[in-house]
């Protein structure tokens, strides 16, 4: 797994692929949920990508978050949505904070897409690093989504193809969405980005040399 | 057709068109702190992968280190010294320069990159921080990416970036009275909401722009993200060459002359046009702070709490009702002379000798009002080094407010410290969110100087009366 921190050097490298996913989606309709929501700086507790998940939504998903006393009343708590690895939420969902951590939190609780009208730039590559697909589609639709994933319960099924860049909701309607071919290539081959950069090593090397004429003074 | 001072510094970075918009960028510094920086270099070591050109790259301590006076690499947190101490093991490993606990050059991540003249105009830098658009203040193009994103920037020299959309926003016209930068970008963030820059690189421009000094410029910057804009730059001019001349990593001599040349060509061509125009008049702009939980939930220091029956939209309005109430708030009441139980001054928005220097003429001579907590953490040891040598710190102190070492501090519980349970707190940062500063904390945020007038007046005050 990409990102997996071994005793040893992991000289192969892959992320998690994404082609498709068929799962309920649970509903968290606020608009601007920033990083900081989804991942308290004080569930920060080391320099790991793991273990995160408990502190996520930490101050929403617990009345106590010292003692870890679950908010029966937040979606995440409910059945079947603790298990949706599908995510409903407002415009700009993952603003604020760059902090990764954000995304390691939601990959281990198991989310493995996110559908929101826009969201956070950082927050975005950041998803499509570590496998969790972003579909922005019209705040339209991601309402009637919500609305059928709430009403349908776990029959509400959503089915996301990646490879034809389609979502289909419970009740059978899809709708396309957008990415960026490079994004879609790195979830559907689950490709290491690095390794795929240092394939152009050649013209790196080359930049430098003119630029370090071009522009001395940047190379210090 | 004309080009933006985006496209001019795309063009002159692109090592690879990837197709699709997407291009391969040739990153010229990596900063990182021990917060992010520090999984990115584990990550890196982990993959059996080294540094490229370790000597464009940089570390500071700001995110979890103390900034209580004596600190050392414990913190409040329990677990903070692991990421001060595994950062300082891998930046030393990987060969970079590290600006460590009590290194005279320790600060701030985007302060310290500006003030030792690591960042330039024209360069290209990346930072596991979302702040890092704060240096596009001086004409660079600098954005925050992932932990994930900085190993393929250090590992690289290079990032694969999808080319955002260009927006200029001009102010323009005088700024009166009391109305600082942080104002100006407040006001912006509340006229078009937090996500009305999503998707776009900003280009700063305007009559009032040009005129604020370079200090200032930063916190104008700094703010683009709260905006959802992939970056905001300020196309360098002579305040920004004369701000970044004579600083230690500035080039200088026959160097200097060819970089200065260079910098003079960097500005957007007059045809050039952008996908977005946003104009602002700053003579409509007044002191400016934040009611409610998103930064751009802002308000006129002489108005009042909005109310959501009167919100533009069904989500505003959700939004509204929620903020109100977390903030503990009622809709119509002004927002001068709501009581506070603490001021924070400090940040990457607001924590430079320019806004300390405003600070002090606020409060000498006067009192920190009673039973308010009032703190003053420095952007970086140089500011405070600075501020020592001026009596800036004196000055603080008699007046009521705590002097502290440099650190991001408790903008976000840097280092396990932050306020008390739903405590409400005036505050020179960027982040109103719920639980940023403590738990449940009320944040408001203001300039520096109405942070400073309100912990005068224990309740949120308008600077403009202190005269």
């Amino acid at each position: 797994m990409y990102g997996s921190w071994g005793k040893g050097p992991v000289m192969t490298l892959t992320m998690q692929k994404f082609t498709t996913l068929s799962s309920v989606a649970a509903p968290i309709m606020r608009v601007n949920i920033d990083t900081d929501a989804i991942i308290p700086s004080r569930e920060m507790k080391g320099v790991t990508k793991d273990g995160l998940s408990v502190g996520m939504f930490a101050n929403w998903r617990y009345t106590d978050v010292d003692a870890r006393v679950e908010n029966p009343d937040f979606i995440l708590n409910k059945a079947p949505f603790r298990d949706a690895e599908i995510l409903l939420s407002g415009e700009n969902f993952g603003c604020g904070s760059s902090r990764e951590h954000a995304v390691w939190a939601l990959k281990e609780w198991g989310i493995r897409c996110v559908i929101a009208p826009s969201f956070g730039t950082i927050f975005f590559g950041n998803c499509v690093r570590n496998g969790i697909l972003p579909v922005a589609l019209p705040e339209t639709v991601v309402k009637a989504f919500a609305e059928s994933a709430e009403a349908g319960a776990q029959t509400a099924i959503f089915v996301i193809d990646l490879p034809s860049q389609m979502v289909t909701g419970p009740t059978g309607d899809s709708h396309d969405f957008d990415i960026a071919p490079a994004d879609k290539e790195m979830l559907v081959e689950g490709l290491d980005p690095i390794g795929l950069t240092l394939k152009r090593d050649d013209e790196i090397l080359a930049f430098r040399k003119t630029d370090e004429v071009k522009r001395p003074w940047v190379y210090l | 057709m004309g080009r933006t001072l985006v496209q001019k510094l795309w063009d002159a970075h692109t090592v690879a068109d990837l197709g699709d918009d997407a291009t391969l960028l040739y990153m010229d510094r990596v900063f990182l702190h021990e917060r992010t920086g520090s999984v990115s270099l584990k990550g890196l070591e982990s993959a059996g992968r080294k540094v490229r050109n370790p000597e464009q790259v940089f570390c500071t301590m700001d995110h979890i280190v103390d900034t209580l006076p004596g600190r050392g690499d414990d913190t409040i947190m329990p677990s903070g010294k692991d990421f001060i101490t595994t950062t300082r093991a891998a930046a030393n490993a990987a060969g970079i320069t590290l600006f460590d606990i009590g290194d005279d050059r320790q600060g701030i991540v985007h302060v310290v990159s500006a003030e030792q003249g690591i960042t330039l105009p024209g360069l290209t830098q990346v930072c596991p921080d979302s702040h890092t658009c704060t240096l596009g203040a001086l004409g660079a193009l600098a954005w925050g990416i992932g932990s994930t994103e900085g190993e393929h920037a250090l590992a690289t020299k290079t990032l694969a970036v999808n080319k955002p959309k260009s927006m200029r926003i001009s102010f323009d016209g005088e700024l009166g009275f009391g109305v600082t930068a942080k104002d100006m970008i407040l006001h912006l963030i509340g006229a078009y909401t937090a996500a009305g820059g999503v998707g776009h690189a900003i280009e700063f421009a305007g009559s009032a722009i040009r005129s604020l000094p370079q200090e200032n410029r930063f916190t104008v910057c700094n703010m683009a993200v709260e905006f959802a804009a992939f970056t905001g730059l300020i196309p360098p001019d002579d305040t920004t060459i004369e701000y970044v001349h004579g600083r230690p990593y500035a080039p200088t001599g026959k160097t200097w002359d060819a970089a200065v040349d260079y910098w003079r060509t960097l500005q957007a061509d007059d045809d050039a046009t952008y996908d977005k125009d946003i104009s602002i008049d700053c003579a409509d702009i007044v002191p400016t702070v934040t009611w409610g939980n998103s930064p751009g939930h802002t308000v006129q220091i002489d108005g009042a709490v909005p109310d959501p029956s009167n919100a533009p939209d069904a989500n505003t309005q959700t939004s509204w009702a929620r903020a109100l109430e977390y903030m503990d708030l009622k809709p119509g009441m002004p927002i001068e002379g709501v009581p506070i139980d603490a001021a924070f001054i400090g940040s990457c928005t607001n924590s430079r000798i320019a806004d300390l220097r405003e600070v002090v003429k606020v409060v000498k001579g006067r009192r920190v009002a009673e039973g308010v907590k009032a703190i003053v953490v420095p952007g970086s040891s140089q500011v405070k080094l600075a501020a020592e040598a001026e009596g800036i710190d004196k000055a603080l102190v008699e007046a009521g407010f705590e002097w502290r070492e440099s650190g991001c501090s408790m903008c976000f519980y840097a280092g396990g410290e932050s306020f008390g349970d739903q405590e409400r707190v005036i505050s020179s940062t960027n982040r109103n969110f719920e639980n940023r500063q403590g738990p449940r904390t009320r944040t408001h945020l203001a300039s520096p100087t109405s942070v400073a007038a309100s912990a005068l007046a224990g309740k949120i005050a308008d600077v403009r009366k202190l005269g």
